[in-house]
């Protein structure tokens, strides 16, 4: 069994059904990647894993520990980070102070009041955080604003945000939605980089040409439900795919 | 250098502080504000500023609620002058407790709701303790006459330690320094600057980080294994009891406590003179206070015959009307003034005052050109 587990989940909003008897299993240490057209059920699904939605019935769980009934940060304390369809980053903070604040949520837990201590001599802390930001090509711009970057610039922020959490598993939610074809590839560079560590990953994303690159595995969503999971190089010849996804074009 | 400068910053500024509060008679002099009853409010609405600002300028809650821990302080210190003793430390220690318990549980609730509903919260509980202290709490309060001393209070510890205040009613001394006049100003002032320190430490603090965190992104807090509703609360309570401790202070030095400090005026007051200053800037909110306290004591002390006397160069109709229309400004009516005053430093400097003298440091620095970057680097910063 792999280290995040779905098990037959279901979701309802109103008469609307989103998901239907979802399974998924991400294998440790592997890059899975779920697609499928607009509506598919992609983004509710990731929401479960989070804690922002809470599945009809089924149930989802990380490390044999249920992710169900528990808040986002607690979710995130157990080690799983997540990067959304449009940065969540604090704007009006310089970069370093960005990427030191989940330093010190991994360090010193969802809450600690340590007012007698100061930022300017919590070097380790620092020194991490800078680390980070060299490692996603930022280091140059640290004392900059963050709301001052480019929609790239901000995306590779908070990968640098989550990465410095050392997360175990890392949820990508179109991580290069918007984005201009060099910066695509850097991303991929990078994500290929983060998945060397041994960094789970699980990705959202709409751009083939990255989910190819990327995934060790792909779930194609439709309809809410997992119509195919598979290995990339079987994905694309697959006709239940190309019939849900492209309406039966080639790829 | 330039980085030992930097890293010693912050001592500069709090040096700088100390002494220009220290030296407040004399400095404050030249513009009429150098006597010990004026010096004693810039002191005691700079903390309470100061603490509005740990929860406004740090997170970004906006409550219009804070009159009541004002209020709580003060309510606080007369009774333990009344019980206790008329030593000011005691009942200090216990209008902080008090306003900090008051603020755990006003906090507590206002904090499920953000934003508009969270103001609208705290100004709702404020005007409620406001009400109450004028009407069922009579007992503990005394109502629309104001809670007082009086010469038959027991004051059990001045009664143990042998102290008799005589057929007078007593003022509250600091074993034996009355504390009115200029040492009512220094114990105000000595504590302002305890406070004003503790502020410091709570700015350049991880714990400080984070309540800026929760005011630029509580997604992402919540995303980054951040539980942000305590960190808010932590702010919420703390600013509560700099408020119980200004209320208290002013109940130190004049021993009387009547509910119109909780009126929904006195919380807005706060809000101004942080907004006015700078929110989220260190020195602002004080600097905001004092010229507040300073406007509102010369505005409101004009009257008619003192215009009269200022136009009396103009011909007598062109005196009439000159009289008759800034008479609306001051008086009764400086409101008006402080008003427009703060119309004009939202539009035109939204960062408040700091951000005036920011600009203006700036502008020193471009024109002292290449020569001076390296003085100009090392020049502190008033903002932070």
């Amino acid at each position: 069994m792999g280290i995040l587990s779905v098990k037959d989940v279901n979701k309802n909003f109103g008469g609307l059904r989103a998901l239907s008897h979802v399974n998924l299993d991400v294998e440790e240490g592997t890059v899975h990647a779920i697609i499928g057209p607009n509506g598919a059920g992609k983004s509710t699904l990731l929401n479960c894993f989070v804690g922002r939605l809470e599945p009809d019935s089924g149930s989802v769980t990380f490390a044999d520990r249920s992710l169900l009934g528990i808040r986002p940060y607690q979710i995130n304390q157990i080690g799983i980070a997540r990067v959304f369809q449009t940065p969540e980053i604090f704007a009006d903070l310089t970069l370093i102070d960005n990427v030191m604040i989940p330093a010190f949520a991994k360090r010193d837990g969802d809450f600690k009041v340590n007012m007698w201590r100061s930022v300017a001599n919590e070097r380790g802390v620092h020194d991490k955080a800078m680390a980070m930001l060299e490692d996603v090509g930022l280091d140059m711009k640290a004392d900059q604003i963050a709301g001052q970057l480019s929609r790239g610039d901000k995306r590779r922020l908070e990968l640098a945000m989550c990465l410095v959490q050392e997360p175990k598993l890392l949820l990508l939610d179109e991580p290069t939605a918007g984005m201009a074809r060099a910066d695509t590839n850097n991303t991929i560079d990078l994500l290929k980089q983060i998945s060397r560590r041994g960094i789970t990953m699980v990705v959202i994303e709409h751009d083939m040409h990255v989910v190819f690159s990327l995934a060790d595995k792909i779930s194609v969503l439709a309809q809410g439900t997992v119509i195919v999971e598979d290995v990339p190089e079987k994905i694309k010849g697959n006709p239940k795919v190309q019939e849900a996804y492209l309406g039966g074009a080639h790829l | 250098m330039v980085k030992a400068f930097k890293r010693h910053s912050d001592t500069i500024l709090m040096l700088v502080f100390i002494a220009a509060v220290l030296a407040g008679p004399v400095i404050l002099e030249p513009v009429g504000a150098g006597y010990p009853d004026l010096l004693q409010k810039f002191a005691i609405y700079g903390i309470f500023a100061l603490g509005f600002n740990i929860l406004l300028g740090l997170t970004g809650y906006l409550s219009f609620g804070h009159a009541a821990f004002l209020g709580v302080g003060s309510y606080t210190t007369v009774w333990t002058f009344k019980l206790l003793s008329m030593n000011p430390l005691p009942a200090l220690v216990f209008s902080i407790l008090a306003a900090g318990l008051f603020s755990l549980l006003i906090g507590w609730i206002s904090l499920r709701r953000t934003g508009i509903y969270f103001s609208i919260l705290t100004l709702a509980f404020a005007q409620m303790c406001y009400n109450l202290a004028y009407s069922v709490l009579t007992p503990i309060t005394n109502g629309e006459t104001g809670l007082q001393l009086s010469q038959s209070d027991p004051r059990v510890l001045d009664t143990a330690f042998g102290r008799d205040y005589g057929a007078v009613l007593p003022a509250s001394d600091l074993f034996g320094i009355e504390m009115t006049g200029y040492p009512g100003f220094y114990f105000c002032g000595v504590l302002l600057i305890i406070c004003f320190y503790i502020a410091l430490r709570i700015f350049r603090s991880p714990f400080g980080l984070m309540l800026l965190g929760v005011k630029s992104n509580q997604n992402r807090m919540n995303y980054t294994g951040l539980n942000t509703r305590p960190y808010a609360l932590a702010a919420f309570v703390i600013s509560g009891m700099y408020a119980g401790l200004a209320g208290g202070l002013l109940a130190v030095t004049d021993p009387l406590a009547g509910a119109e400090r909780m009126q929904w005026t006195a919380s807005g007051e706060v809000v101004l003179m942080t907004i006015l200053g700078g929110a989220g800037t260190l020195l602002g909110p004080v600097i905001g206070a004092g010229v507040i306290k300073y406007a509102e004591n010369i505005f409101s002390a004009f009257n008619e015959g003192t215009l009269q006397s200022a136009f009396s160069f103009l011909p007598e109709p062109l005196q009439h009307i000159a009289v008759s229309i800034t008479g609306l400004f001051v008086g009764e009516g400086w409101h008006l003034t402080l008003g427009m005053l703060f119309m004009v430093i939202v539009i035109f400097l939204p960062g408040g005052l700091m951000e005036g003298v920011n600009r203006i440091i700036n502008l020193f620095r471009r024109s002292s050109g290449g020569g001076g970057e390296g003085t100009a680097e090392t020049a502190p910063q008033p903002a932070e």
